[in-house]
């Protein structure tokens, strides 16, 4: 298989401080194949480091794909992009969401009862690429990509614009085949560790990790949380020493406001649940990104 | 083979956070199960509190009529009415030697939940069960029994509001309360460690059903059937079979509900009518649209009402060793009355179809040979199914004998 290995591109990490990072370890990330100069993987990197290099948090809203409607989804795809979304995370509508909390649920029951599908959500995504700013990640479970032939899909999102893909229910012991299909593209696979997550399963991750990574701040589903338990900064802390890609926190957060005293700085935060209430609720994401900014 | 898969099928497809406590359970399968206190222990609750072990009953007016032996393997008097407790027994006791001090379980028809709730009041662990909104309304007196026992009954109103949908919430709780908690999966399906945890808790019916056949007539059985709704009750039975060398000829059968049988309506046999993918932490077959949709599933017993099935079902169907056959409502509940009649044991629903498809098939069976079915409950929570579709059933006899000459 013809992988870019591109060592030169070495990336000069930003954000943390070395503080951030545990005392004496070293992380073990190399350049995973695929991540050379122009691979979506690359993109993602970057992009969070650009943030980073100007003094932010870097901002990735997440929408589920024909939420609230399909011609609403458009609109707000395109708000958060001219907002200033430094990455954005579409959904991919499932049946059955086992990470996700009532709101995500309730966008996936919506947007399937709207005849939302992978195809067509491919579809509109590449129509829309050319003028995007941000770089795309999907997110979705495993068999509605299983389903649609997991090279034709790794394909597909490619010529999409798609540069990475976050599946909840694909841990990294079964990974390999999407994986595999997703690297031949050059698209990020991002792995979504957690609070209960050893350092030991941690390293798995880091040896195929690309993009950034995903900590998830919660033992729990997706939905707002006012409050963080202290294991999320040892979480951070152990995730930190074990990747050298950024983290972004996700699960709960309502809005980058919410990091203010945390004890540790994230080089990204997702903001979900909170964005697809405040579209249900008649919002658009235009002000979403104006109130987060 | 890869760890937790039966040939292509199986594995462990659930988010990151689950993985630690399946990581932690899969070890406590490894050190705690072959223990010999834990197996004394279980062994003694499955005999002095679970009723062990089930008789291997003759059918003798059903065997004269269709020409050969029919046997029912009798887990419907196992205490709960159901095989399931073979498998809440075993793993309440793990979760106790695990330091759990909570069971989280799924239930559809109510009969995992009820003996979820039983091991647990036993054991003195806490109880939550979680059951699609629309089932606590069909199996209402499940969710009392439930209650009695203590459980905490939590309704589920996402998704379809059915066995599915309890599934996903059971995880997400499970997600969150993973220190105090042991989920107690139902079926023998789900992540990995569970195919093979529920198949080998269960396979006392079919360890069983092998001595009790030698004895009965000193042989194994010619034919073996059981119903499939995840396949646990299927796999205790057949897998001492399979694992057999002895048992080669041993042929096994398992039925799926297909439910109305009207084209275009949903039914539950993944196996006969699904494709692979992945549902529940498992890929097996599963009951899909083409964009990889769960379809909901239909069956007039809500024990077998599910889209999906153990992976080893799967394997066990791709490779042939089992043949999986699919009968529907009507069938079933024809067997059902059948059964009442002939030999005085009202079946479960689910445990219907097993026998029906005998009752369906028996000129292709081999006359004069022996044939065991497993009747893996009893009828008692269907009460109310059963007066909705066959109310004649259900009258008194006289009444019933001039509504039949009425209608001639
Ligand atoms: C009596 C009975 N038989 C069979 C089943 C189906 O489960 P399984 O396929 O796991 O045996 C159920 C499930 O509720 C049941 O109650």
């Amino acid at each position: 298989m013809p992988l870019i290995l591109n060592q030169t591109e070495k990336r000069s990490r930003t954000a943390p401080s070395t503080t951030d990072r545990a005392e004496g370890s070293r992380p073990e990330q190399t350049s995973p194949p695929g991540s050379g100069q122009g691979s979506g993987a690359s993109v993602l990197t970057r992009r969070i480091e650009e943030a980073n290099a100007a003094g932010r948090v870097a901002f990735i809203p997440f929408i589920t794909a024909g939420f609230p409607t399909p011609a609403k989804f458009r609109e707000a795809l395109r708000e958060l992009d001219e907002g200033g979304a430094d990455i954005i995370e579409v959904g991919v509508p499932f049946s059955d969401p086992v990470a996700d909390g009532p709101m995500v649920q309730e966008a996936s029951r919506r947007a399937l009862a709207a005849g939302v599908g992978l195809r067509g959500i491919l579809e509109e995504l590449a129509e829309g690429a050319a003028g995007r700013k941000a770089p795309l990640v999907l997110m979705g479970y495993y068999n509605p990509f299983l389903r649609y032939g997991l090279e034709r899909f790794a394909r597909d999102a490619a010529a999409a614009g798609v540069s990475g893909c976050i599946v909840p229910d694909l841990p990294v012991d079964e990974d390999g085949p999407l994986r595999a299909a997703l690297e031949a593209q050059g698209t990020a696979l991002i792995p979504l560790v957690g609070v209960n997550t050893p350092v030991e399963r941690m390293r798995a991750y880091a040896r195929r990790a690309a993009g950034y990574v995903y900590l998830v701040s919660v033992l729990g589903v997706t939905g707002e949380r006012s409050a963080f338990a202290d294991e999320l900064a040892e979480a951070f802390t152990r995730a930190r020493s074990v990747f050298s890609l950024p983290l972004a926190v996700g699960f709960g957060f309502s809005g980058p406001a919410q990091l203010e005293g945390m004890p540790f700085r994230p080089q990204a935060v997702v903001v979900g649940s909170a964005l697809l209430r405040f579209l249900d609720a008649g919002g658009s994401a235009a002000d979403f990104m104006r109130r987060c900014a | 083979m890869k760890k937790g898969y039966f040939g292509e099928f199986g594995g462990c497809f659930v988010p990151e956070l689950l993985m630690p406590p399946l990581l932690e359970l899969e070890q406590a399968c490894t050190d705690i199960l072959p223990d010999k206190a834990f197996r004394t222990e279980l062994d003694g609750l499955l005999r002095g509190y679970a009723g062990r072990e089930t008789p291997l009953t003759l059918c003798p007016t059903l065997s004269r009529e269709l020409g050969f032996n029919l046997y029912l393997k009798r887990e419907d008097l196992l205490h709960t009415g159901a095989h399931k407790l073979n498998n809440t027994l075993g793993q309440a006791l793990l979760a106790e030697r695990m330091g759990k001090s909570v069971l989280a379980a799924e239930t559809g028809a109510g009969q995992h939940g009820v003996a979820t709730a039983a091991a647990a009041a036993r054991l003195g662990l806490s109880c939550v069960v979680f059951m699609g909104e629309e089932d606590t309304r069909r199996q209402a007196a499940n969710v009392m029994r439930m209650r009695l026992l203590g459980a905490e009954v939590r309704p589920v109103a996402s998704g379809t509001r059915t066995l599915k949908d309890a599934i996903n919430e059971a995880l997400r709780f499970w997600i969150a309360e993973q220190r105090t908690t042991h989920y107690c999966f139902g079926t023998a399906a789900g992540p990995h460690p569970f195919p093979t945890l529920v198949r080998d808790l269960q396979s006392v019916i079919g360890e069983e059903t092998k001595v009790q056949c030698r004895s009965a007539f000193g042989a194994l059985p010619d034919v073996v059937v059981a119903c499939v709704g995840g396949g646990s009750n299927a796999a205790g039975m057949f897998y001492p079979f399979v694992a057999d060398p002895e048992a080669d000829a041993v042929r096994l059968a398992g039925i799926e509900a297909g439910g109305t049988g009207e084209p275009g309506c949903y039914t539950s046999a993944p196996l006969n009518l699904g494709s692979p993918g992945v549902l529940h932490g498992q890929y097996s077959m599963l009951l899909q649209d083409a964009d990889g949709q769960i379809l909901p599933s239909h069956s007039v017993s809500a024990g077998l009402d599910y889209p999906g099935v153990g992976p080893e079902h799967a394997w066990f169907h791709k490779t042939g060793r089992v043949e999986y056959h699919v009968v529907v409502d009507a069938e079933a509940l024809h067997a059902f009355a059948r059964l009442c009649r002939s030999e005085g044991i009202i079946p479960a629903l689910e445990s219907s179809h097993a026998l029906a498809w005998v009752l369906e098939n028996a000129e292709a069976l081999p006359a004069g040979g022996n044939v065991v079915v497993s009747l893996s409950g009893r009828g008692d929570k269907d009460m109310d199914i059963i007066r909705e579709h066959m109310p004649d059933l259900c009258l008194p006899a006289r009444a019933a004998e001039k509504e039949a000459v009425q209608c001639l």
